[in-house]
Parts: structure tokens; C-alpha cells; sequence
């Protein structure tokens, strides 16, 4: 039987996060309410804006199941998704809530504003080669990870003129994230990663 | 915001500009004239705010030409939120468009509010790293705008007016125009590429996706709950309001509502608890009793 997979439809990428999953043989179904959470094997938290997903997270009052939850199912959140599954974040409102269960922070908009998005290739070796063709969108950083924190994909000391890594993916347990949107590109990879992750917990 | 991580990807790319519009869907973006309302539609979850001088209904109100908002402004809105930021340019007013790109504005409205400034060319919208979105009345028009360089479209509507109808009629004839192409042959879509007076490679593509290329918000007289879910379930990716909140009796109950019955927009129960004590709606203008001359839609070609 296909999983059911979750997409947290607050607002964003949501279509896109679909389609791509459908792809892969899992039955989506997109969550706006505590009571669709019910019964899915996985959740995927899409690309949006964080304070907005975050500030109707709390109005719609999906913050207590979905920290429950994440204790107990693979999740995956891109860009904003990052953001909501980070433990900590900088450059966000105050009282800006997250879901957690990521020990990392994670600099919102880290890249700078719309002007300063880009597309780099990056080398992951969870998914192999070729190398993976990255959107990043008023994107997010993990500044700081854990140790229980597995780098999945950093962009490269020689690439960034910071002269460091970069780290914009990374898996704790049962939680993954990535600061670039695999939504937005035809490369399905990312998201079969996280499928596998949903069929093997 | 500090920006403390650059390096050496490609940036102002097709896929990043309409990407950014992407992340929007689903949302409500509105007008906001100070740093105060800006705070207020954050709080409410807007998903971006546009920063103007005069929401529309007082740019009507008052006449006069309607110009690109003062820079000072706009920069306070930006520090206030962590929303995105959009602000207008003058159809055709390329520089108004360099100066918003280098204060930093997240997307550029060329836009039919303001007085225009070509009424021959719009913008060459290429030329810019930051993103675009243009108003539309109809398909040919949107298509138009996207061969320009628009990352995004908006449905017109009659702004300033809280009346709707405009709204309805231009997401309805743009939805349906596009169900038209998609049940055409290949050798019919030359002829409606000629009627769209659009460029045949676009009309292909619409065609064959049987969407625009771009995200679809729509905007123009959105002033309830009501008005902005029957939007989305008209098949807007997500809606722009303006003078309909803060012309309003209760902007921030507003604002909140809008955004709920945005969210919920195909569960009538929760739209109904959204519209409930929201105080008096922005007066309003019935679009019919607008001078033609004095119709914002028929700006822009």
C-alpha cells in the first residue's frame, strides 16, 4: 500500500511539493487543519514564507500536533520548511515560533533579499552523482548544527565568498531539511530521499 | 538585514524571479501606507506587503498624478516586517523601477494605480534582477506582460472601488481563455495567437500546461472574506487587497479575517466565522458609476 504523505498546505509551495511526491507512488494529502494530520506516514513542510506559515500555524492552532507529531514521523521542510523545523533561528521575528526538533539554527534570509537569490550545482552524496541543481530563494542558513545533526549538503568554502561552508541540508533522525527548493525543478531526487526515509521508518 | 553569506550562484534567473512569486500562493498582500499597517498585516499573516504613497480608493478620491512612493517610506517598511516588500512603479517609468530595485524591494508592481508613464511601452522587465508583476485584464494582456519580463500576474479588477465585479469578470475571462487554448489543435493556436495579439511560443505553452506560466493572483475591489475566497476558488494562486482593509472599520479584525477565509477558502463554516463582527466594509464605488476616463483597468495594453 502507498504511504500518505502530508503537505502542510498554509500557504507556498504546496502544489509543487505535490506533484512532486505523486511522482514517486505515495498518495499526497495536503493538511490545514489538526485533524488532517491524522493517519500520515510522513509531512512536508514547502517552501513559503516562515513568519507568515508560522504567525497561521498559531491561529489555526497546528502547533501543538505538529510538534507531537514530529516525534513520530518523517518530516521534510524546504526553505521556510527549514525554518519551521529549526530548533533556534536568527533574523526572525521575536516571537516567532517553530515546530523544531532540528538542533541547528538557521539564519532566516541569510543570502540577502529577492535581489540576491541565485541557482548553484551541489555536490550531495546522500543522492549520488550527478551533482544537484539548487534554487535558493530569499533562502535560510544553518549557522550552527549539533553534532546530531547530519550535513547532507553545504555549499563549498570556494564557492562562498565567506571563505566557510555553507550548510543548507541536513537530516537529524527522522527529520530532514534543505534550505533550496527541490520543489521547483524537475530532479526528483531530494524528495525520493525523503520518500525512502517514510517507507524504511 | 545583515547579509553575511554571499558567493557565486547565478542570481536574478527566470526560475528565482517567478519562484519567489511561488512562495506567495495561497497568500493576501496589502496595501500599506506606513510602517504601522505594515505591522498590522504582518500580524495578521499577509504573506507580503505593497508599499504606497495613497491606497488606491484615496488616489481616486483625490485625482491628481499618482507617482512612485518616497524612497525614505518605502526603506521604513522594509525594516518594519519580515515579510516580503513590494512597491509601485508608473507603467513604462523604467528609472522609478531602478530606484525600488536598489532600495531593495523584493518585487516591483508596474502598475495601471499609478498615473502611467509611456502609454506605448511598459517596461522592459528583463533588464532587472528583481522580480515583476503586472495587471491583466485578460489573457492576451498577461501574456503580454510575461514576454516583457513579469514573474507574476495579477487580474486588475477596478482598485479603490470594494466593488468586485471587475475582479470576478477578469479571472473569469482569463481562466477561460485559457481553457479555450488547451482544447485547440496546434495548427488552430497560430490564429489565437494572433487574436491574443501574443507571441505563439507562449500561447503553445499555456496550451499544453493549461495554466500561465507564472503564478495568478488577482486584485481590484477584494473588500471581505467572502470576496477574497470566492477569488481563490475562482483559481487564484492568492490575492492582493488595498484600500479594502484600512478603508475599513476594523483594519486589523479585517486583515485577519481576509487572510482566515484566504486559508480556508473552500470551507464555507470557517469563511462564515471569519466574516462574523468585522464592523463596517470600506464604503465603496460601484464600478458602473465610474467615468470611463476614470477606470483604472483600461490602463495598460
Amino acid at each position: 500500500m502507498s504511504p500518505v504523505i502530508g503537505v502542510l498546505a498554509i500557504q507556498g509551495d504546496v502544489r509543487e511539493h505535490a506533484h512532486c511526491l505523486t511522482q514517486l507512488d505515495v498518495d499526497v494529502r495536503l493538511v490545514k487543519t489538526a485533524e488532517q494530520l491524522k493517519g500520515i506516514a510522513g509531512l512536508v513542510i514547502p517552501g513559503g514564507e516562515s513568519t507568515t506559515m508560522s504567525i497561521l500555524a498559531v491561529k489555526n492552532n497546528l502547533f501543538e500536533p505538529l510538534r507531537e507529531l514530529r516525534n513520530q514521523i518523517p518530516m521534510y521542510g524546504s526553505c521556510a520548511g527549514l525554518i519551521m523545523l529549526a530548533g533556534t533561528i536568527t533574523d526572525g521575528r521575536p516571537d516567532q515560533e517553530t515546530i523544531g526538533g532540528l538542533d541547528i539554527t538557521a539564519k532566516r534570509n541569510a543570502f540577502g533579499r529577492q535581489v540576491d537569490s541565485f541557482e548553484i550545482d551541489l555536490h550531495i552524496s546522500a543522492i549520488g552523482a550527478p551533482d544537484y541543481h539548487a534554487v535558493f530563494i530569499r533562502a535560510p542558513l544553518v549557522e550552527a548544527a549539533s553534532s546530531a545533526v547530519e550535513v547532507l549538503a553545504a555549499i563549498p568554502a570556494d564557492k562562498s565568498l565567506t571563505g566557510t561552508d555553507q550548510v543548507v541540508a541536513v537530516r537529524q533522525d527522522n527529520l530532514m531539511a534543505t534550505s533550496f527548493h527541490p520543489e521547483i525543478t524537475p530532479d526528483l531526487r531530494i524528495h525520493k530521499y525523503f520518500v525512502d526515509m517514510v517507507r524504511s521508518a | 538585514m545583515a547579509k553575511d553569506a554571499i558567493n557565486t550562484g547565478v542570481t536574478g534567473t527566470k526560475r528565482v524571479k517567478r519562484g519567489m512569486a511561488d512562495m506567495l500562493k495561497g497568500g493576501v498582500i496589502m496595501d500599506v501606507v506606513n510602517v504601522e499597517q505594515a505591522k498590522i498585516a504582518e500580524d495578521a499573516g499577509a504573506i507580503a506587503v505593497m508599499a504606497l504613497e495613497r491606497v488606491p480608493a484615496d488616489i481616486r478620491a483625490q485625482g491628481g498624478v499618482a507617482r512612485m512612493s518616497d524612497p525614505d517610506m518605502i526603506d521604513e517598511i522594509i525594516r518594519a516586517v519580515s515579510i516580503p516588500v513590494m512597491a509601485k512603479a508608473r507603467i513604462g517609468h523604467f528609472v522609478e523601477a531602478q530606484v525600488i530595485q536598489s532600495l531593495g524591494v523584493d518585487y516591483i508592481d508596474e502598475s495601471e494605480v499609478l498615473t502611467p508613464a509611456d502609454y506605448i511601452n511598459h517596461i522592459d522587465k528583463w533588464q532587472f534582477t528583481v522580480p515583476f508583476v503586472c495587471g491583466a485584464t485578460n489573457l492576451g494582456e498577461a501574456l503580454r506582460r510575461i514576454n516583457e519580463g513579469a514573474a507574476m500576474i495579477r487580474s486588475k479588477g477596478e482598485a479603490g472601488t470594494g466593488d468586485v465585479s471587475n475582479a470576478t469578470g477578469h479571472i473569469r475571462t482569463i481562466k477561460a481563455e485559457i481553457r479555450r487554448l488547451s482544447s485547440m489543435t496546434k495548427d488552430e493556436l497560430y490564429v489565437a495567437a494572433k487574436e491574443l495579439q501574443a507571441p505563439y511560443d507562449l500561447v503553445c505553452e499555456v496550451a499544453e500546461k493549461g495554466a500561465l506560466p507564472v503564478v495568478l493572483f488577482t486584485a481590484g475591489g477584494i473588500a471581505t472574506p467572502a470576496d477574497a475566497a470566492m477569488m481563490m476558488q475562482l483559481g487564484a494562486d492568492g490575492v492582493f487587497v488595498g484600500s479594502g482593509i484600512f478603508k475599513s472599520g476594523d483594519p486589523v479584525k479585517r486583515a485577519n479575517a481576509i487572510v482566515q477565509a484566504t486559508l480556508h477558502f473552500d470551507n464555507p463554516d470557517e469563511i462564515a466565522k471569519a466574516s462574523r463582527g468585522l464592523g463596517e466594509a470600506m464604503v465603496g464605488i460601484n464600478v458602473a458609476d465610474i467615468p470611463v476616463p476614470h477606470r483604472l483597468a483600461d490602463r495598460g495594453w
